[in-house]
């Protein structure tokens, strides 16, 4: 019975981090019609950053308290890379057809893993100072870690964020506007541009932001931005390209359909998960979520 | 009518004399240069005919594949299967038995993928090309896992040439590359019949405009299907034949930045063009060898040129070369 309790935590904080980067995947494409295929590197940046700077901060002979200040940091960060990226590079490219779009970001996807490389070299940065600061709780006979519960609660709560940002404020109404029609959104009176850049550094900080607070459970390692994106994808094809809702759902299904995966059928848990996603852009090409 | 079939005819005599010459020219290429270059042009060859492929789907079909890994992941792992667990040696069995599996594999997946189009078609062939790539990291004790398989060198010509023995690496290096040569010969010579055949004009036709091609009564779905399937065979025939020179498949081969190169290999050459992605194989694989010996931040490179090359030239080498003959021609006019 514990083990099934610790199964659904871990599931939970496996959609956590998980909606955090395919919400922001999500949010971009569905205003600016692009699918960054930098994205799971944009997520590595943020645990890159942080681990990074907790390193540097204990070093410093900072408290353990201050420390967990540094985790918003980390995906303040990365929306700050959002924030240079998008007018410098992307925006050139709204008027070319979206071949081009898509292998914009697939090169900047290929300089910033090796932009990592530079900073941070091949080695795996950890920061599980953090993880061990918080006490462990006990499920069953089982010690848990305390920290999982944190990312839990950050998952959730930007979620709640997200959608009172969308649906309940000025900003969101502009957003939504552009997304549905940019040229109408722009003839009345919209700064699209400025929206872009704003859409675009949002969903950059929720990648930050997942990278930021995995980071002290798992090393940052190159490679997992990559790695990151492909699972992205597959909860957006299945929740529905453009969706908050599908991002929750998606993620939700994939972290369950893995956790399940690993436990039962270890070697078919990813191909599993791909063939999922192949099979509701079958039947639903839009996602479960998704509007034609 | 008869005057313009005239002047096609008489317009295709200096292609073919062209085609020949650069044929010879490529024949010459072991005789002067070295080994290494040698293999260098082979690899070249290779993942030309990988992208020529490839381009059929993005240059005439205007769909973007974002999962071509998966069939030329699939030739190379056939070869190492057939060589590690039938003891199959003949490069010609290779080719024999993994064109048509090859085929199959994109007949299933073109099958599913071409009932979208634009990023929906990339999403989808993403996310097939990434199953097998799962499938051969995790099921280690079929594939080897992320060590791979190792391959042995192959007999060529039905076991008329081996390679064993003193000297054994220089004769490979050298017959297999006339062996590349002699596949990638015949693979334009085919692409050209397909692109110029009335399939080709149908396939550019639903490109341009898919409404007024289904008013033609066109079916749409169905000639993107074949387009599929002749796309993915094309570059699992590349696996076939890349796999013996690098002499090991890994799950790389099969993993979906893989597909991205193969993307840029064909954005390179400019795929708006025939000859684009034959030059953009050969050029990309100078390209990339160099910048992997010289530094080890190649993939910054790499990422570089690419968005150099979509800023700056977006119609690839050969679109940027033939507009420039244009502008000379029209300014040799006046």
């Amino acid at each position: 019975m514990s083990i099934l309790v610790i199964q659904i935590l871990n599931s939970l904080l496996y959609a956590s981090v998980l909606f955090l980067i395919a919400a922001g995947l999500s949010l971009i494409f569905g205003v600016m019609r692009i699918v960054n295929l930098a994205h799971g590197t944009l997520y590595a940046i943020g645990a890159f950053v942080t681990a990074w700077l907790v390193g540097q901060a204990l070093a410093l002979g900072v408290s353990l308290g201050w420390l967990f200040l540094l985790l918003p940091v980390g995906a303040v960060v990365v929306a700050l890379v959002g924030f240079v990226i998008e007018p410098l590079l992307l925006r050139p490219f709204y008027r070319r057809a979206e071949e081009y779009q898509l292998l914009v970001t697939f090169g900047l996807l290929l300089i910033l893993e090796d932009v990592i490389r530079v900073l941070w070299g091949g080695l795996p940065l950890s920061a599980d100072t953090l993880m061990d600061a918080l006490p462990s709780v006990r499920i069953g006979g089982f010690l848990y870690p305390g920290y999982n519960f944190v990312v839990i609660a950050v998952g959730a709560v930007a979620a709640l964020a997200l959608w009172l940002v969308i649906y309940r404020t000025r900003f969101g109404v502009m957003l939504r506007a552009t997304s549905q029609d940019r040229r109408m959104a722009s003839a009345l009176g919209l700064n699209v541009g400025l929206v872009y850049v704003s859409a675009f550094a949002i969903g950059c900080f929720m990648a930050g932001l997942g990278g930021a607070i995995i980071v002290p459970t798992q090393a940052a390692v190159l490679g997992m931005g990559v790695e990151a994106l492909v699972l992205a994808f597959v909860v957006v094809v299945i929740g529905g390209l453009g969706s908050l809702q599908g991002a929750l759902v998606g993620a939700l299904i994939v972290s369950f359909v893995r956790t399940a995966g690993i436990q039962f059928f270890p070697e078919l848990e990813l191909a599993i998960l791909y063939l999922i996603a192949a099979l509701v852009l079958l039947v639903k090409p839009t996602g479960l979520f998704g509007a034609a | 009518m008869q005057a313009d079939a005239a002047v096609a005819r008489r317009s295709k005599l200096p292609l073919a004399v062209a085609a020949i010459m650069i044929l010879l020219g490529l024949a010459l290429v072991p005789l002067v240069a070295g080994l290494y270059q040698t293999q260098l042009l082979t690899y070249g060859l290779i993942a030309a005919i990988a992208a020529l492929g490839f381009n059929l789907l993005l240059g005439y079909t205007g769909l973007l594949s974002f999962g071509h890994s998966a069939y030329f992941g699939i030739g190379a792992y056939i070869v190492a299967f057939l060589a590690d667990d039938f003891g199959i040696h003949s490069m010609e069995a290779y080719i024999l038995i993994g064109l048509p599996v090859t085929a199959i594999l994109s007949a299933l997946f073109g099958y599913i993928c071409v009932r979208h189009t634009r990023i929906f078609f990339g999403i989808l062939t993403l996310a097939l090309s990434q199953v097998l790539w799962s499938l051969a990291l995790k099921l280690f004790w079929v594939t080897g896992g992320t060590d791979g398989l190792r391959i042995p060198r192959p007999t060529l010509l039905a076991g008329l040439v081996t390679f064993t023995g003193a000297g054994s690496f220089q004769r490979f290096i050298t017959s297999y590359y006339y062996y590349v040569l002699a596949v990638f010969a015949i693979c334009v010579v085919v692409m050209w019949v397909i692109v110029h055949s009335p399939f080709g004009k149908a396939l550019q036709a639903i490109r341009d405009n898919e409404t007024r091609a289904r008013f033609l009564g066109l079916r749409i779905r169905w000639f993107r299907w074949i387009a599929f399937l002749i796309s993915g065979t094309f570059t699992g025939l590349a696996g076939l034949l890349w796999a013996p020179l690098n002499g090991l498949a890994t799950p790389d081969v099969l993993y979906w930045p893989f597909s991205g190169e193969i993307v840029f290999t064909v954005l390179l050459g400019g795929f708006r063009n025939f000859t684009g992605p034959i030059l953009g194989g050969i050029v990309f694989t100078y390209l990339k060898t160099y910048a992997v010996a010289t530094t080890e931040y190649w993939q910054l490179l790499l990422g570089v040129v690419l968005v150099l090359l979509i800023v700056v030239l977006p119609t690839g080498i050969v679109g940027a070369l033939s507009s420039l003959a244009v502008k000379l021609k029209a300014r040799q006019k006046s």
